[in-house]
């Protein structure tokens, strides 16, 4: 095996794991009153009003948590040209034909993206999910934008939930990818591969 | 708090059909506007029957009292003076609650399966022990008629007397009411009711005489006469059209499936993806070139 460099410091790393912890049991919880079929994860949750009466705090500390994640990632993450022709080749992306790839930095356009819709997604549902908050905010909230709000709120949701499920993926299919956020270490294979700019930026090679 | 002996024909968070072989008369409760004199005793009754004891409030200044619906008063009589005609001042008073849609948009918008029911009579009714607190039930509703409790934090409202339907007993505020202004009987009488009472008020000069039983809502079993039909906002607000928001609509409607399906379906996509294109692996050639 290759020699291992640093892609994540042990701050960064908590940080990540303390917003897919709660974003994992919001969405659980959230799921739980957005369809009946999943109404049975209330369950995990100590029943029916448990469920409503912890999910907006977990959302509230996923919320918390990804700002500090975003602001320290935000630079990293705007898109380059290099980024557009990646997209531009995501057949090739998708069937392992990585040589026809164009060199890119410490992330790629399918992690920004993510990053971006995260970005987005996160506050709406931190106002939309105050707005609907019972029996704190919603009392004092007028009818039509609790009803306003509930869509906005089941909408990004959604969007979150896909773009997390695609991200898990990633890490599942992208092998070596895992132990970044567990170790916070990659190999240098791995970073010469699949990020060759920035490979060149940290080794100087 | 609702009856078991009552056939169920919906249930709010669930997709099978609920018990519903048994056909049942469909109930109505019919209150003429015009004979109501604002005596507040269907309020009283309310509170009677259903052990109910409201704070005692503040006077605003105006008959309203309490000033607004809550989890202790399930009915409140609204006091409107208007001028339809100038100078001809007329004092409109409405017995406001739950109207017992026949679409009712709280069972459409509640999460919790089995806390809003619909018996085969017609009426909507809460099962406060199913009860989540959510309050999605407030966005559902086009008549602003739910309230939550600040004590257990469960959502209250008229059951139309489903206790007293159920074993042939009028509803309290319908036994109680002096002037008959409040009736109850199958909704097809009820109607038939409102259609004489109907001709009488035309013939005394109120051409626009109606029964309030708007079909937006598929029609309620909580009806109005009201001396001045084509202007029902008159009455303290009472909505012209009154429907579910389309909000609602495509909250609890197509969205609640197809995203679910979309979420199932990324999931799906990935597993197989996997399966076809395989893991994306380092290279040899990185190996070599980064040791």
């Amino acid at each position: 095996m290759s020699r291992l460099i640093q892609r994540y410091t042990t701050g960064e790393r908590n940080t990540h794991w303390v917003v897919a912890i709660a974003f994992v049991l919001a969405a659980l919880s959230g799921l739980a009153l957005f369809h009946p079929a999943f109404f049975f994860l209330t369950h995990l949750f100590g029943g029916g009003p448990w469920t409503r009466i912890l999910h907006p705090f977990i959302g509230v500390l996923m919320s918390l948590f990804f700002i500090a994640m975003a602001m320290r990632f935000w630079r990293l993450n705007h898109i380059t040209p290099a980024d557009r022709q990646w997209m531009g080749r995501i057949k090739d992306v998708l069937c392992n034909r990585d040589e026809n790839l164009p060199e890119l930095g410490k992330y790629n356009a399918g992690q920004k993206i993510l990053f971006w819709t995260m970005v987005v997604t996160m506050p709406l549902l931190l106002l939309t999910g105050i707005a609907i908050w019972q029996p704190w905010f919603a009392p004092y909230v007028p009818v039509w934008l609790m009803r306003v709000a509930v869509v906005i709120h089941a909408l990004s949701a959604w969007i979150l939930i896909l773009g997390i499920i695609v991200h898990v993926y990633a890490a599942i299919w992208v092998k070596g990818t895992v132990r970044a956020m567990t170790r916070g270490t990659v190999t240098e294979a791995w970073a010469r591969h699949h990020h060759r700019a920035w490979y060149r930026e940290t080794t100087g090679k | 708090m609702a009856l078991q002996s009552l056939d169920i024909t919906a249930r709010s968070a669930t997709t099978t059909p609920s018990p519903s072989v048994r056909g049942t008369l469909q109930v109505a409760k019919l209150i003429d506007i015009s004979k109501c004199i604002g005596c507040k005793a269907c309020q009283t009754a309310c509170m009677e029957w259903n052990d109910l004891r409201d704070e005692v409030g503040h006077n605003h200044g105006v008959y309203d009292n309490p000033r607004d619906l809550t989890d202790q008063s399930w009915t409140v009589m609204r006091f409107s003076e208007v001028e339809v005609e100038q100078g001809r001042l007329e004092w409109l008073i409405r017995k406001d609650g739950c109207m017992h849609c026949a679409e009712p948009g709280c069972l459409k918008a509640c999460p919790s399966p089995g806390a809003i029911v619909q018996y085969a009579n017609g009426i909507v009714d809460f099962h406060e022990e199913n009860c989540i607190g959510c309050g999605y039930c407030i966005t559902g509703c086009p008549f602003n008629i739910p309230r939550i409790s600040k004590k257990d934090h469960k959502a209250y409202k008229c059951t139309l007397c489903s206790d007293r339907v159920a074993v042939g007993m009028e509803p309290a505020c319908v036994k109680t009411c002096p002037t008959g202004a409040i009736v109850f009987g199958s909704k097809e009488d009820m109607i038939h009711h409102a259609e004489g009472r109907i001709e009488d008020l035309k013939e005394r000069g109120y051409g626009n005489a109606a029964l309030y039983d708007p079909p937006g809502v598929g029609g309620t079993h909580v009806m109005y006469v009201l001396q001045h039909g084509d202007q029902p906002e008159l009455y303290a607000g009472l909505p012209k059209d009154p429907h579910i928001s389309p909000l609602v609509g495509l909250w609890k409607g197509v969205t609640k499936p197809l995203m679910s399906l979309g979420i199932g379906l990324a999931v799906f996509a990935g597993f197989f993806h996997y399966v076809t294109a395989g893991p994306k692996e380092v290279d040899a050639h990185d190996e070599e070139k980064s040791s």
